[in-house]
Order: structure tokens, then sequence, then C-alpha cells
């Protein structure tokens, strides 16, 4: 028999989120206008509370947790390899980038960062990188949407598709893949999968540069977001914003070069900042270059694995990808912070372990979302509620990460 | 300029903190200083031109149980142009824990200590706009703290 899953209670009915602003203190000229968390533009559900004076922006105050899932309780009742499937669920856009991370921090516990394979560690980046694509697709995408313009999100939907396929062929899942575990992968990836990189590549390469042309050189994109949404570099170190954020404003600082993390050190990239071409430096212009330049280094990145991958490191009959995932992880009790960078900033885990049982004591994760978000009101002071929009989509957030 | 070592940032945080021990087991260096000292230690380290912490990347709440009877709350600090990182530690009470905010000191503490009230109700005193962020404004209860217990409803809602 099916229980009742809803008792009513007038009392239910209140509001149970208030505003931040009150209606009757505004002034005459003011007014509160809330924009989602069901509204396509706030990339997800995300409730923005703006204090607005007709079109100009007063005041921003963004309400989240409306996704919130409470990750890191969960993550206080199970072992960390059952952890994974739930660190997907986090960035669901870019949960390759988000594995790669958490394996580390584990595998730092204990202490066998330097034994893993280097065919797992280039297979890892490989991943990694078709994911930040991906990412960053959809980022410019949908940025362009917001802005209105409609036919490059179809395109790069097209593009992003590509690299689903792909990532699905190696992992089974097309966006949250439990591929990258502790100590190794879930499987080496299928015969023919490197062959077919090197296709996407050479598909890929110049439909970014088709997309760069439509999109982000395009006059119409220019004046929607040039000198929009300033973050100035003080600001920007401030407020801890990292990723696309921090580089839009002009700072050549990426956690792939600075820690040098995995295989990284031995690749060869670039890391593209913002330059102000179009107006000043850190504008929403800015941060939507980036994010495309860096498309081509992660196409760059993904070459050089795939060299790798074919040669020093071939697939060969005895390498088994599982051999060091170790069957019980028990870490020694200690504390770590570890980071890494993800498509959209500095992801990081603090874990702090007892060293008497299997499961994390606790784990908290710093999501770059959520703290790239926070900066939102600080951009927003003045500026039409058009720009706003323009704002937000620049800032690329992904709402599972900002709620977890 | 050359970055501090740990043993000379040992020695910075002592002199203006009075003490600081060093927690064993950590990456990176981990300093637990005293509640008091926190705005001193962390304005300091912030302008202090050979530390230069540039960047609070997280802040943390651990609870440590009714046992211990202890909360603790984690700074992560990084400093880019010495590639640098510390971890503070400060531990508090687990009745009515509270701790001065360093919003003043780095704008990223604003929905760090937002999200450190809300899932452990440790409060931040002299934070700009203290509420809850994740969790609907009339929840009860903290939800990370280790003795929690899960509602049963909410809003006539079940949870199951």
């Amino acid at each position: 028999m099916k229980e009742t899953q809803y008792i009513f209670s007038p009392d239910n009915l209140v509001a149970s989120e208030p505003n931040k602003f009150d209606a009757s203190k505004l002034k005459s000229e003011e007014m509160i206008i809330n924009l989602g968390p069901q509204h396509p533009s706030t990339h997800g559900v995300l409730r923005l509370e703006v204090l607005s004076d007709g079109e100009i922006i007063k005041d921003v105050v963004p309400h989240i947790g409306y996704l919130h899932r409470c990750f890191e309780k969960h993550a206080e009742s199970l072992p960390f390899n059952q952890i994974i499937p739930f660190v997907d669920r986090m960035d669901y856009l870019a949960a390759m980038n988000s594995e790669h991370a958490y394996a580390m921090g584990v595998e730092r516990m204990l202490g066998i960062t330097n034994q893993i394979p280097k065919r797992v560690e280039y297979i890892r980046v490989l991943v990694a990188e078709l994911n930040r694509i991906a990412s960053h697709l959809i980022a410019v995408g949908t940025f362009g949407l917001d802005l209105g313009a409609f036919t490059p999100f179809f395109w790069i939907m097209r593009d992003r598709e590509h690299i689903l396929r792909l990532l699905e062929w190696a992992s089974g899942a097309r966006m949250l893949y439990n591929y990258i575990w502790v100590g190794g992968l879930f499987y080496d990836v299928p015969v023919g999968f490197e062959k077919r990189c090197r296709e996407f590549i050479t598909y890929f390469k110049p439909k970014v540069i088709e997309l760069e042309q439509l999109l982000v050189d395009n006059k119409i994109f220019i004046d929607r977001t040039a000198n929009i949404g300033v973050l100035p570099l003080n600001l920007a170190i401030n407020s801890g914003a990292t990723g696309p954020m921090l580089r839009g404003s002009g700072l050549r600082f990426d956690l792939r070069k600075v820690d040098g993390y995995s295989v990284y050190p031995e690749l060869d990239f670039d890391i593209p900042i913002g330059e102000g071409k179009m107006g000043a430096t850190g504008d929403c212009w800015d941060r939507t270059w980036v994010r495309v330049r860096e498309i081509h280094e992660s196409l760059h990145i993904m070459q050089q694995c795939i060299d790798k991958l074919e040669g020093e490191h071939k697939r060969t009959r005895e390498f088994d990808p599982q051999a060091l995932v170790p069957k019980k992880i028990r870490p020694q009790a200690q504390e770590i912070y570890v980071r890494a960078e993800n498509p959209k900033g500095e992801l990081g885990f603090y874990f702090r372990t007892d060293g008497k049982s299997d499961i994390p004591f606790r784990c908290k994760v710093r999501a770059c979302s959520f703290v790239n978000l926070s900066i939102l009101p600080e951009l927003c002071k003045g500026v039409l509620i058009a720009d706003l929009i323009a704002i937000l989509g620049s800032i690329d957030i992904v709402l599972g990460e900002v709620d977890r | 300029m050359i970055a501090m070592d740990n043993a000379r940032l040992i020695e910075l945080v002592r002199s203006v903190a009075g003490t600081a021990e060093e927690v064993k087991n950590t990456t990176p260096l981990s300093l637990s200083i005293d509640a008091s000292a926190l705005i001193l230690v962390c304005e300091q380290l912030h302008k202090n031109p050979e530390t230069y912490f540039d960047m609070l990347t997280c802040v943390t709440g651990v609870d440590n149980g009714p046992e211990a009877n202890t909360m603790e709350v984690i700074y992560q600090l990084y400093s880019i142009p010495f590639n640098h990182s510390l971890m503070l530690k400060v531990i508090l009470p687990r009745e009515n824990p509270e701790i001065e905010s360093v919003t003043s000191i780095w704008k990223s503490a604003d929905w760090l200590e937002r999200e450190v009230f809300d899932m452990f109700g440790i409060v931040f005193k002299n934070h700009p706009d203290l509420r809850r962020i994740l969790m609907p404004a009339d929840w009860n209860g903290y939800p990370l703290r280790k003795d929690y217990k899960h509602e049963e409803t909410y809003r006539g809602i079940k949870i199951d």
C-alpha cells in the first residue's frame, strides 16, 4: 500500500526561503525582480533576487541550495571508492576532471602517486582533456544562447556529442563515468580509441575556428560582452576566483602548470590569458575568449597523449589498469588538501582520516563554481538587467557543483 | 624575494599569535592557533611581503563529535607569488562556537563562512550577511555535526 507522501497543513504554504529584501522598505523607484529558479538563463536552479531601479541593477542576491544533496554528509558514510560516483554528480559537465582530482587526492593519502603506471596517467589526462573541451563547449555555447545567438548552441551540441560518444565508448556512460578509479582505471581504453580520437581532433580543429568566427568574433557578441562585467585582477584574487575567471582577468595561473600534477609537466601547452583585446581586461569577452583558446590547448594536449599512448606507452597484453587498485582503502590518520584544475577553476578536496576506518572522517569539497558565483553581486552593481544575464553566463557555473 | 620556508613561517605566526602548534601528518603545513589571535595572524599573513597569502581558497568546519567536544575551523591559504600553502586551524568548543569573520581581509570568506555556519552552526562574528546558504532558512539543526539526527518530514513532505 502506498503511504501518503505529503501531509497537508496551511503552515506548509508559507515561503520557506524568505527574501533578503523587504518590499515594504523599498524606496519608491526600487523594485524586486526574481529571476529563476526555473529560468533557462540561470543555467539550472539558481534564484537571483534583483533589486533594481528600472533597468539598472542596484543589488543582486543569489539564492542557492535548490540542488543541495549534501555530498559531504554522504561521503562521511561511504568507503573511498564508492564516493567516486557522487563526485561525478557534482560537476556533471566535467565529471572526468572531478574524478581525476578525487582519485589523485586519495592516492596521495595512500602514498601511491608515483607508482601509477604512465599509461594510466596518460589515459586519465586524455579523457580529462576531452571532458574539458566538452565543458568549455557548453560554457561558450550556452553563453551565446543567453545573448540570443541560437546557431552556435546547435553547433557545439553536435560537436560535444562526438566527445560524449567517445567517452561512452570508453566508460559505458555518457556523462557520469565512474571511469577513473583510485589507483587506476575502470578499464583500458577500447581498441581503436586512439585512432578515433585522432579523427576527432582532425574533424574538430576547423570547427573551433568556425565557432570562433561565428560567435566570439561576431560584432553583436562583442558589443554585448566587451567592457561588461569587468573583474579587476586584485578583486579576482581577493574573492577567490579561479580558472578562466582568474585567467580572463590577466593572471597566467593554471594549476596544471603550477602544481604540475599527473603527467602535465611532460606535456607542452600554453596558458591563455585575457588581454583586453575588445575592451577592458577581465570583461565577459575575455573570459569567453580564454575558454575558446583553452579548447585549442586541450586539443594540443590530447594529440601528445595519443602519441604517447600509441608509442612509448602502448597497449600490451599484460597491462592491467586495475593492477594497483587497492582492495581496501585505509589511509593513515592525516589531513590533506588536494587541488586540481577543473574546467571551471580550482577543485579542492579536504580529507581528514582517522586511520581506523575505510571511510573519511570529513570530506570537504572546495567547489570552483560556488566560489566563482559568490563574486556575482560584486560584478553586477549598476549594470543593466540584460548585462546581468551576460555576466552570469560568462562565469560558467554548474548548479550541481554550487549546491553539491 | 624568496618564499619563506616552513620554520620561518611557524616563527612568524608564533610571534603574532603567541602560540602556534604544528599539527602532525598534514599536507600542506598546518598550524593550530588560538581563536582570539585569528584576525591578527591573518592580517599579518596577508600583508607581510614575505608571506603574502593573497588567496583564501577554502574554509572548512570539522566536528570532532560529542566525545572530544570540540569543533574546528580550517582555513586554506595560498600565496600566488610564492606558490606557498598553509592550513590554519582554530579549535572551538562545541557549545556556542563563535569566531571572528575574516571577510574584511579576504572577500572569498563571505560564502565559505556562510556554508560553515549553515552546516555546523559556527557563528562568524562581524560577518556582513550571515544567513543559511544551502539549507532552507527554517531548517532545524546543522547537518554536518556528528550527532545530527535526520528529519522525518519537512513541511509535510516525508523524507526517506
